[in-house]
């Protein structure tokens, strides 16, 4: 299976959760924080779901933290593709 | 404040200082409705006896009864709201969402400055977010579990648009939903009334509602109160002869209610001040007691501190169907006199708005007021109760206008009223 890129994740972030004003989901945002780029904790639920069904992998619904950032949630999308069981682990 | 009564009330003996003594100002007005999706875009199309009903366009109506309704025109929510609102919302909620916009602008106000905890939001609803909740069904029943939206665990239900408008003005202050069907309109604003007079000096309230979406029209076919006339100017038609049943619409009004001394502090002109309000509800069917309407008028009157002479229009119910029509006309006629006050139903211009109705009623009697003009009620051919109702119909009626009675009855029983009166 291929890799989820970051483009594929910007996408899903608009199509799931919109596109807060004034942040540039073009710009450099691979480690800023989500909750910086204006998504909460429900607004990354919803872009889980989206992934899930774009990648077609099971994601544990604990993977949405504060902390979370883009490179850490693709990070984490590529393990469960190259290795879909760890997710049950 | 639901169905509360008052003290001394039809009898002549003095009751308590009104509650109503420094009654709360409206002084801002976000209107959408089928023939107008601005204030100002509304109230000449109601001036004009244009209606905004037509033939649904955002479903296919063929496999249902009824297909006639009072849609909201040409509304893009890209255009006005932010995208992160757009995955969370539906079509009651943006509305609701663009008319709240309007109406904190109107009004003026710096909500900041004022601060969170002093501005709050009372708003109507009915069913809540059907459209939200259909996609969402659809997606677990069509493709799983795995599909539905995570906003489902709110946007469906049916204080969205409170919360949604809190959340986006940053209004933290009281904060409630109100649902009694076409009265609830009328019943968020006499509760948002006490809320200023408690403390909350800015609150926003009123209801914009919309169920236009198969699910939300299979409950209103369900209740049998829609009519299945396919003509657009014989099918919503109160107080006729051939009166057959309501149109839905949507959309509604949201108005900015403050403290009048923060209003005169503030240099704002308000539209109008709330002087009265009550809400009874009927009688258990068979009982053999009369209708709760009467009452509420009545009462209504008494907390205004006003006696029917002082009422210069009255905006109807007009429920569109000949038992609860009768018992309007009826009503009036005996609060009234037989054709003592005028009565219009501007309504038959955009449908009934659920939860919308009333408060688009109230926004219209201001208007009303401020220009000293009564809209009139459109489409009525063979008036029904010609004897009772001094039914405005055909053109505006230019008058000295000074209060105005909005009445709201909700389906299963809820009877509200609610006396306006001009500014100044």
């Amino acid at each position: 299976m291929s890799t989820f890129t970051l483009d594929e994740l910007v996408r899903v972030l608009r199509e799931s959760a919109g596109e807060e004003e004034g942040v540039d989901l073009e710009g450099d945002i691979l480690d800023v924080p989500f909750d910086d780029l204006g998504y909460d904790s429900l607004a990354l639920l919803n872009t889980v779901i989206g992934i899930q069904q774009a990648v077609g992998v099971t994601l544990p619904d604990d993977i949405v933290s504060q902390e979370l950032t883009p490179r850490l949630l693709l990070d984490l999308v590529n393990g469960h593709i190259a290795r879909p069981a760890a997710g049950k682990a | 404040m639901t169905a509360r009564t008052v003290a001394g009330a039809g009898t002549g003996r003095p009751g308590p200082p009104s509650p109503y003594a420094r009654p709360p100002v409206v002084t801002g007005i976000g209107v959408l409705a089928a023939n107008g999706s601005s204030t100002e875009e509304y109230w000449a199309a109601v001036l004009r006896g244009d209606s905004g009903i037509a033939r649904i366009t955002l479903f296919d109506p063929d496999d249902y009864p009824a297909r006639l309704a009072g849609e909201v025109k040409g509304f893009d929510a890209r255009k006005s709201l932010p995208g992160r609102l757009l995955p969370q919302t539906d079509r009651m909620t943006r509305l609701a969402l663009v008319a709240a916009d309007a109406a904190i602008a109107d009004s003026a106000v710096d909500v900041p400055g004022l601060g969170r905890y002093a501005c709050g939001v009372v708003t109507a609803a009915s069913g809540g977010g059907f459209e939200f909740g259909q996609r969402e069904l659809e997606a677990l029943w069509s493709r799983g579990g795995g599909h539905v939206s995570a906003y489902q665990s709110f946007a469906w239900f049916y204080p969205v648009n409170t919360g949604q408008i809190s959340i986006r003005h940053d209004m933290r202050g009281a904060g409630a939903a109100l649902v009694a069907e076409q009265a609830g309109g009328l019943d968020a604003v006499a509760k948002a009334c006490r809320h200023v007079r408690d403390g909350t000096p800015f609150m926003v309230t009123g209801g914009v509602d919309s169920a236009m979406c198969p699910w939300g029209w299979l409950c209103m076919t369900r209740s049998g109160r829609l009519t299945t006339v396919r003509d657009p100017r014989r099918a919503y038609v109160p107080f006729d002869h051939d009166a057959s049943g309501l149109v839905p619409g949507e959309g509604g009004a949201l108005l900015t209610l403050e403290d009048p001394d923060l209003a005169r502090t503030r240099g704002a002109v308000p539209y109008g001040a709330i002087v009265g309000y009550a809400a009874t509800f009927d009688p258990r069917p068979g009982s053999g007691r009369p209708p709760g309407l009467r009452r509420a008028v009545e009462l209504a009157l008494d907390e205004a501190g006003l006696t029917a002479a002082d009422i210069d229009v009255v905006f109807a119910d007009a429920a569109g169907l000949p038992e609860p029509d009768r018992i309007e006309a009826d009503t009036l006629a005996a609060v009234f006199g037989p054709r003592a006050v005028p009565v219009t139903a501007p309504k038959t211009m955009t449908g009934r708005l659920l939860a919308g109705g009333g408060a688009l009623d109230v926004a219209t009697a201001l208007l009303s007021l401020r220009d000293g003009v009564i809209p009139p009620t459109v489409h009525i051919d063979r008036p029904a109760h010609a004897d009772a109702l001094d039914l405005v119909t055909g053109a505006p009626r230019e008058t000295a206008l000074r209060c105005a009675l909005v009445l709201a009855r909700g389906y299963g029983g809820h009877n509200s009223a609610l006396v306006v009166r001009r500014a100044g």
